[in-house]
């Protein structure tokens, strides 16, 4: 019999069937156990930062400065967040419009390959970087906090824009082309605002990852800073990383309390941004594809 | 004045194309044609060939296309008519190894010269596409789009309605001119696409399968929307409906796909004449075959 087997028999497992699928069922038990241990140790790190600083949340430690209460902290990290994302982002969608819009084959490969490289580096390696180039000749500051954000903000920006980019159909850059516009203004008008809502989303993404950037704040502008309410980016600016670091280093309990409480601040813009950007991600790309 | 004749329409922008003017001027190279030319020719192609890579595609096409009428391409899948259609506006040229051996004259500038720029080709010769693909914007802005990317913003709103009365479309859609084009049906959406085409009166208007994704009726409007453009515009259309080419078109192209060897096949120009002479009386048997049906 050719087919090696009787095509007439139940058809219930037969040969080594059943060892192939107890396999599979291991295969799959462990699968889903290592999903199930990520999505364990996020709850339980939430679990473990909102148990022990929820206590220390109240008006005045939001609004109040040290000793009190961490407002100069939110605002220094607002500004260096800002300046970050106002020089990343014009810098991470030109990257993407580069690579969807003019770029070969082989540049968008290199140049793909340099922003993964990029978001791979680790953040105190940037922090370095900008200690050599900024801090050391100039001193701290606000700014060269934000110059170090940007620089690990820029590959999220650019590789999630280029994502959306291109989801743009390749029908409305042909219907743009064939009226004798020039690239750049379809690009303009009719591929970037198509592509905004997906924009907007990676640069939320990135802004979130940047907030909680800790290494370069330390290098950048941990010193002299005095727990004011500052909004001068040429000074060092106290910020809620650098805090929580200082804090968690002190031989005081009241001082841990507060640390946690930071922290649960920190986690919460966090996820709210980033569960927030994902929506509009969702429904941008459901606008878009529809 | 005729708001679509073609060579008033064209005056708004100033020439700004540098093209090489072949050795004979103006006419276009009717001085060795075969029989005497009443009109004037707008695309002159000469021993056209085409390749994507190494593969060729088109071989030795030779066809002349004359202003105000319409000339139809049609043959089989895969013959080549929608790449020789989109070589003459280069909208090829985007496609990893494009390539084109022998002369596209159009009025008798070498169109693949290297002087000659593709947004300029463009904003003269407008092409319409096989799937309807309005921008996801307003009707009104679809239409006023291109307008005014190409400086053209004094009287917008009179362009914008005579662009839609020209595609035959304003009577429908004149009360909701802020809403979203993509509301529009099928064959509304196609109208709007060559609305949006005339709105910058090209010279040449393009037209690949246009009606291909559409119902009879729409088919229809579109249809007679031709008929309504000819002589305001050169038309060219690529057809898989030999009906639709014997009802609109002037002149009709037969292409072919011809074995070259024994694994290789090239598409090739069978047959170009009146379209009268292409159903009723073609010279060739191949052409005879593919229009009663006994092929493709």
């Amino acid at each position: 019999m050719s087919a090696g087997f009787d095509p007439t028999a139940p058809l219930t497992p037969s040969g080594n069937l059943k060892r192939r699928q107890l396999f599979s069922r291991f295969a799959l038990v462990g699968a889903t156990a290592a999903a199930v241990l990520a999505v364990a140790v996020l709850v339980l790190v939430i679990y473990a930062v909102a148990s022990r600083g929820l206590s220390a949340i109240s008006l005045d430690f939001i609004f109040k400065a040290a000793p009190d209460g961490i407002g100069p902290e939110l605002v220094g990290t607002g500004v260096i967040v800002a300046i970050a994302t106002l020089i990343a982002m014009p810098i991470g969608v030109l990257i993407a419009i580069f690579v969807t819009e003019y770029a070969g084959r082989r540049a968008t490969n290199a140049v793909k390959l340099t922003l993964d490289l990029m978001n791979g580096l680790p953040s105190i390696i940037i922090a370095l970087f900008i200690f050599g180039l900024l801090v050391e000749t100039r001193g701290q500051s606000g700014f060269a906090a934000a110059v170090a954000l940007s620089i690990i903000e820029v590959p999220l920006v650019a590789r999630g824009s280029q994502e959306v980019l291109r989801l743009v159909p390749a029908s409305q850059r042909e219907a743009a082309d064939a009226l004798g516009v020039a690239r750049w203004r379809s690009t303009m008008t009719i591929v970037l605002p198509a592509a905004l809502g997906g924009i907007v989303t990676s640069t939320v993404l990135a802004v979130a990852r940047a907030a909680g950037e800790t290494a370069p704040l330390i290098f950048a502008t941990s010193l002299g800073n005095t727990d004011r309410y500052s909004l001068n980016p040429f000074e060092p600016l106290p910020t809620v990383p650098v805090r929580i670091y200082e804090l968690s280093e002190e031989a005081n309990p009241a001082g841990f309390t507060e640390a946690w409480g930071l922290s649960l601040i920190l986690i919460s813009l966090i996820l709210f941004a980033s569960l927030g950007a994902r929506a509009l991600l969702a429904r941008s790309k459901r606008k878009m594809t529809a | 004045m005729n708001a679509f004749d073609s060579t008033s329409g064209i005056e708004p922008t100033p020439p700004r194309l540098r093209l090489r003017t072949q050795p004979p001027p103006e006419r276009g190279p009717a001085a060795n044609g075969h029989r005497s030319i009443a009109t004037e020719v707008v695309f002159d192609s000469e021993d056209v060939s085409i390749f994507y890579g190494p593969k060729q595609a088109l071989s030795n096409v030779n066809l002349r296309i004359r202003r105000g009428q319409i000339t139809a391409l049609i043959g089989p899948s895969g013959c080549g008519k929608t790449t020789f259609l989109r070589s003459l506006n280069r909208m090829n040229d985007s496609v990893p190894g494009f390539h084109i051996e022998g002369q596209i004259r159009y009025h008798g500038h070498d169109m693949y010269a290297g002087n000659v720029d593709q947004v300029e080709v463009r904003r003269r010769i407008g092409m319409v596409f096989q799937k309807p693909n309005p921008f996801p914007k307003s009707i009104y802005d679809n239409i006023a789009w291109a307008p005014r990317n190409l400086g053209l913003k004094k009287g917008l709103d009179e362009r914008v309605e005579k662009a839609l009365r020209g595609a035959a479309l304003w009577d429908e859609v004149k009360d909701r001119l802020k809403n979203s084009a993509l509301g529009l049906s099928g064959g509304q959406q196609q109208r709007l696409c060559i609305a949006r085409a005339i709105s910058i009166e090209p010279d040449v208007l393009l037209l690949d399968e246009p009606a291909s994704a559409l119902d009879p009726i729409a088919t229809g409007a579109i249809e007679e929307l031709m008929h309504s453009l000819k002589g305001r515009f050169t038309i060219v259309i690529v057809t898989h409906n030999m009906q639709q080419a014997a009802r609109v078109a002037d002149r009709t192209a037969f292409f072919s796909l011809e074995s070259t060897s024994a694994a290789k096949s090239v598409g090739t120009l069978i047959e170009f004449d009146d379209t009268e002479k292409i159903f009723a009386d073609p010279r060739d048997p191949r052409t005879r075959d593919y229009v009663t049906g006994r092929f493709g």
